[in-house]
């Protein structure tokens, strides 16, 4: 018997999330304590050093495009039935076919190229996730494992091209050659210093619109498109897709690969837009952290923008925090996206009880 | 000749103490499993046992200590787990990569605080440690062909925990398979409505099976810490955890099986560590990121029916409703 | 006069706003079979699970012989020397039946002794009741008959006196039902007691001693069972005066719609469900299946429905011939499926969503790849207000409605889709019996207008209300066919069990 009372919109949509992160952001005041710094003074030099000025903000975009897009990458993968965390490897693997476009193509003009590059990431992308999408539909293999595996053969395999294929030549460093700057992705500084915000170095670029952008178009695929109909049927029940005509196989396979060009996309914004080169690791750990935006995000691009921006503060304020608090490492920023994964995705429901009593009377008869 | 017996035992050397994390995290995972917990957690629970590990005995000076602390934080991390999994029902993958997170970023946050040492925690000396036991014998019989130098170079000379791991393949089949408490974690991986009927409690059933993998996580995170190596670095598990985990799908959630998958990724892990770019007769030279792919590859095939066929107990993964 | 074996006193219990159980009394005399019969839905199954220990009561006490028991879990249901088999067994398939019986009953932390102890046990039992089953056979390779076998057994090997059985005849055959009754008045004739939870009014007037009556979750009559009728029962369980079977003419079937030729479908296991079937429904009339339950109608219906291919044979639509996938609904199929909760709706979705399931690509629905959103939800109102389906609410998720107008959900879905050949499995599963009127009401008249339908149900009274030609399938095969004037409830009941196959 389905539950007959629901609870009001507000409630599920705002307080119960605002509820599972307070708890999960005063665990983390309680980890600064024992660290034995003042969690509150903490908070101020945390939000100064992702808001309080110019570049700061430029920089906690910076970040939150990267959140953005891997956010994205794994909503897709929730919303056909399967938990997508194989985005580091996918972006690490974009990161490859970016690189590629970028260093074969670096003669041609911008506009031409960047496309392409833009492209070549999303394509490796979606390619990587292909394979436990298409290891699923045909063979049935679980996605959570063969995602993480593919991220550890992902990681051998770039460490092998970057380290023995595609570094400078002459060089020890294991990094390739610098792209020609015709590919460079441009900056948003230049343009927002028109009206008169001064961005400073933040590497922030036209990325961050890119996955703007992707947002709506998520938005409009899985809500309004008919694929993305046949998406959510597949996810919230196989039987149901066969019953309705829609291929399960077809549709994992899919969302997989979009999911995986999402995640690729995160290489447009760290290299094209900012390093201009491959670089071991560049990935560092945001394809994990989009698992967090994601469930905190509730799988809508609105909520995952909200998350990314929460999650690029605290990375950008992290970093100021550390530098100011000998005690606070940046490692700290990792434990809270840790606590926000446990009390907003696995703990989500410990506050629904005592909601439901609030807002649910219970009523007679059926 | 020669030679290549003594590199054969070597590498059997080598790949017993590889093995050895990788045996507990298994047994650990097989336990999880069987109760029908998904345990992507293995990871962050060996690495929080590493740092507890680590934390105590630079503090104490007592490698028992340390060991005790790193279990006793595994097991912490264990009800975190359940009490997200078990009595919230929630998400278990989602609780599991939580964990791992949260803990890649607190051992180094607090190493950093507590010891001052840019995420790392070493030990003060060798009490701290688990130093290599040589059993009685094995210089004497170190010369006698065969059987003497395996006994020397293989069996004898390892730390405690190394024969710890030996000792708990037997015991956990024998738990498993013979006894009560077995009978019924097989049973409530398979069919927890069955467990509840029957009178006995699915919750109690299933925190229980993940605290005894807390137990063997803790002693897999010490080992790396405390026995291995002489003390805590960051991201000190590099995947072993999931490793582990391949190899309990690999060995078809058994025992025995499991174990031998481990021995087997340990082996890859060795060889790799001994070729390091030495061309091989015939061969050329194997890339040592092929090695290292090469156990993840492996369970990548076989998850899709390439090699055999692993069929999970089958309420992996479900939370325990009662249907209604 | 001996203290009853069971007394339930005001046992009250509500799921969230929903009161399954409202002040509950029972009495049942030891040494009889008492039976509770209710429509799905009047709490029978809930009241049980509280006496079982499984789920507790908010109020109302609970007595056995006598004296007052707490009862919170089933550990103390089985201590206090209660048993159950419920609807779905709970059984671990990989195990063996000893495995089986021994957990929860190990008798100490090694299995060993406890293992040769019942071993000894259930050779007893299986000599003193006729239960006869071999220990060391896995679970999950026994016929279901047997596995309930192991049920009963389970209880008794924890020395049940009390045994609760819930809807245990839903996947046995006639003959098979009636063995099991044999093995029930068996344990009453040795002092044991039994309470048997059905909604069939054969299996009450066949076997009980008492009855108890529940509607809404109030129990609303108590009798002994030799003085009532099944007209009465019926009543009481439905709280006015029914119409066991729809109005309906004789009808004058038209040309062929569907026709099936040497049929064979396998299952996900890949074990031969379907062998070799043949079968023609004509336009203006309604085919019936009869069988018990995985005799291979559901594979059936799905392959005819293309959601499952066949191994070998032909389908022909319309003497169009259809191969599987989505084709089936374009060539004018609907399909109201047997499992309407996994397949037949995706119960997260709005109703609204829910409506173009399977038709989400007519042109109706969707442009240049883009849902038509509000054409989608004011269908979807039309829809609830021709088939009264309540809340009339397009935005509220599937799982918000109750069983009754879930299925008249699908039933709207499907019907005005305007199919030629509808496919219908159990259709009034969990329905309460005011949509089952609606719902026969309305297949009738689909009929009626000259479309074909073919029916495939576990309820022999439904089939017999429905059908204007029955189709009897065992094992695969259909051996036997029977036109509804000629058909009754034996002669069906024989074939369903395999038996005179040749006679028919």
């Amino acid at each position: 018997m389905g539950r007959l009372g629901r609870l009001p919109a507000w409630v599920e949509l705002a307080l119960l999330p605002g509820l599972n992160l307070g708890l999960a952001l005063l665990l983390s005041g309680l980890v600064v304590i024992l660290l034995g710094e003042d969690p509150l003074a903490a908070v101020r030099l945390l939000v100064y050093g992702a808001f309080g000025y110019g570049e700061a903000v430029g920089y906690t975009l910076f970040y939150a495009t990267n959140f953005i897009l891997t956010g994205l990458a794994v909503a897709i993968a929730f919303h056909a039935g399967h938990f997508n965390i194989g985005g580091e490897g996918q972006a690490y693997v974009g990161g490859l076919g970016l690189t590629l476009a970028a260093l074969g193509l670096g003669h041609l003009p911008g506009i031409l190229s960047i496309p392409l590059a833009v492209a070549g990431a999303a394509l490796f992308g979606g390619l990587w996730a292909l394979v436990p999408g298409w290891l699923y539909a045909r063979r049935g293999s679980h996605v959570v494992i063969t995602t993480i595996m593919m991220n550890f053969v992902a990681a051998a395999l770039m460490t092998y091209l970057v380290v023995n294929v595609l570094i400078k030549p002459g060089q020890q460093i294991p990094e390739s050659d610098i792209f020609a700057e015709s590919v460079w992705l441009p900056p948003l500084a230049p343009l927002l210093a028109i009206t008169g915000l001064d961005l400073g170095r933040a590497p922030v670029n036209l990325c961050l619109i890119l996955a703007l952008a992707c947002c709506v178009g998520f938005a409009i695929f899985v809500w309004r498109s008919r694929p993305g109909y046949e998406l959510r049927v597949a996810g919230q029940s196989e039987p149901a897709a066969v019953y309705a005509g829609i291929p399960p196989a077809r549709v994992t396979m899919l969302a997989m690969t979009i999911s995986g060009a999402l995640a690729g996309l995160l290489a447009v914004n760290e290299i094209l837009g900012s390093q201009h080169r491959l670089v071991l690791g560049f990935t560092g750990g945001y394809g994990f952290v989009g698992i967090a935006v994601a469930l905190m995000g509730r799988n809508h691009p609105f909520g995952i923008v909200l998350a990314a921006l929460l999650f690029g503060a605290l990375y950008q304020g992290g970093s100021e925090l550390a530098f100011d608090m000998p005690k606070i490492s940046r490692d700290m920023v990792v434990v809270i996206q840790g606590l926000v994964i446990l009390f907003a995705g696995a703990l989500e429901h410990l506050f629904r009880p005592a909601l439901e009593a609030v807002f649910l009377r219970p009523a007679t008869g059926r | 000749m020669d030679g290549l017996w003594l590199q054969a035992l070597l590498l059997t050397d080598s790949t017993v103490r590889l093995a050895t994390p990788l045996v507990f995290c298994a047994l650990a995972g097989l336990f999880s499993e069987r109760a029908g917990v998904v345990n992507i957690a293995l990871e962050g629970k060996m690495l929080g046992g590493a740092f507890a590990a680590a934390a105590a005995a630079a503090v104490t000076g007592s490698a028992w200590i340390g060991l005790l602390a790193g279990i006793g934080f595994a097991c912490a991390l264990a009800l975190v787990h359940g009490f997200a999994t078990i009595t919230h029902r929630g998400e278990q993958v989602v609780s599991g990569v939580a964990i791992n997170i949260m803990v890649a970023g607190l051992g180094p946050t607090l190493a950093d605080a507590w010891f001052g040492q840019a995420g790392r925690i070493p030990l003060p000396g060798a009490s701290a440690r688990f130093a290599p036991i040589e059993l009685p014998g094995a210089a004497a019989l170190a010369h006698v062909p065969v059987l003497g130098s395996v006994y020397a170079e293989v069996v004898s000379g390892h730390n405690l925990l190394v024969y710890a791991a030996v000792l708990a393949v037997p015991t956990v089949a024998w738990l498993v398979g013979r006894t009560r408490f077995g009978l019924r974690l097989r049973a409530v991986g398979e069919s927890p409505a069955a467990v509840d009927t029957a009178g006995v409690s699915v919750e109690a059933l299933r925190y229980r099976a993940l605290l005894v993998a807390g137990v063997l996580c803790g002693l897999a995170g010490a080992y790396l810490s405390i026995a291995q190596n002489a003390g805590f670095i960051r991201d000190m598990t590099a995947g072993k955890g999931y490793l582990a985990l391949a190899a309990l799908i690999f060995g078809k959630w058994r025992p025995v099986p499991a174990v031998l998958a481990c021995l087997l990724f340990a082996l890859a892990d060795a060889v790799q560590v001994r070729l390091q770019g030495t061309p091989l007769p015939g061969v050329g030279t194997i890339p040592t990121q092929l090695i290292q792919a090469v156990p993840y590859l492996l369970t990548i095939l076989l998850l899709a029916g390439f090699v055999g066929r692993a069929v999970a107990p089958r309420a992996l993964g479900q939370p325990y409703v009662k249907e209604r | 006069m001996p203290a009853p074996a069971v007394e339930l006193r005001g046992i009250t219990k509500r799921f969230g706003p929903v009161v399954a159980n409202d002040r509950v009394d029972l009495t049942v005399q030891a040494g009889s079979i008492h039976g509770i019969i209710g429509e799905n839905g009047a709490g029978k199954s809930t009241l049980m699970n509280i006496l079982y220990g499984y789920y507790q009561a908010d109020a109302g006490t609970i007595l056995v012989d006598g004296t007052t028991r707490r009862i919170d879990r089933p550990v103390a249901a089985i201590r206090a020397g209660i048993g159950m088999v419920h609807q779905h067994f709970m059984l671990v398939e990989p195990f063996t039946v000893l495995e089986n019986l021994l957990l929860g009953a190990e008798g100490g932390p090694l299995l060993a002794p406890g293992s040769s102890r019942l071993r000894a046990e259930l050779a007893r039992l299986s000599r003193e009741y006729g239960l006869e089953v071999d220990p060391d056979a896995r679970v999950g390779e026994l016929p279901v008959g047997l596995q309930q076998r192991v049920e009963i057994l389970k209880a008794l090997c924890r020395g049940a006196r009390v045994l609760i059985l819930d809807e245990p005849t839903g996947v046995l055959t006639p003959q098979e039902a009636d063995d099991l009754f044999r093995i029930l008045a068996g344990l009453r004739d040795q002092g044991r007691t039994v309470l048997l939870i059905t909604h069939k009014l054969r299996e009450i007037m066949a076997i009980t001693d008492r009855v108890s009556v529940m509607r809404g979750g109030r129990m609303v009559a108590h009798r002994e069972t030799a003085a009532t009728t099944r007209e009465e029962l019926a009543e009481l369980m439905v709280g006015r005066k029914i119409q066991l079977r729809p109005d309906k003419r004789p009808t004058r079937p038209g040309a062929p719609v569907l026709e099936v030729r040497d049929l064979e479908v396998l299952d996900d296991r890949g074990v031969r469900r379907v062998k070799g079937v043949s079968l023609t429904v004509r336009a203006g009339e309604i085919v019936g299946i009869a069988g018990v339950a995985g005799n291979g109608q559901s594979e059936l219906l799905e392959a005819i429905a293309g959601i499952r291919a066949p191994a070998a044979g032909e389908i022909r639509l319309a003497g169009r011939r259809l191969e599987p996938g989505a084709e089936g609904r374009q060539a004018g199929l609907g399909h109201v499926p047997e499992d309407r909760l996994r397949m037949g709706l995706v119960t997260s979705f709005a109703a609204a969503e829910n409506v173009i399931l399977g038709y989400q690509r007519r042109p109706d629905y969707c442009a240049a790849g883009l849902l038509r959103r509000t054409r989608i939800v004011e269908t979807c109102a039309r829809w609830l207000d021709r088939y009264d389906i309540r809340p009339r609410a397009p935005g509220l998720p599937a799982h918000a409605f109750s069983g009754g107008n879930q299925q008249k959900l699908v039933l709207a879905r499907e019907l005005e889709h305007d199919p030629s050949l509808l496919l219908v499995g159990q259709p009034t599963r969990g329905v309460d019996i005011g949509a089952i009127e609606f719902i026969h009401g309305q297949l009738v008249a689909m009929r009626d207008a000259g479309k074909a339908l073919l029916l495939v149900s576990v309820e022999l009274d439904e089939i017999l209300a429905l059908a204007d030609r029955i189709l009897v399938m065992f094992d695969g095969h259909l051996v036997g066919e029977l036109a509804a004037a000629e058909a009754e409830e034996r002669r069906i009941g024989l074939l369903m069990a395999g038996v005179g196959a040749e006679a028919a």
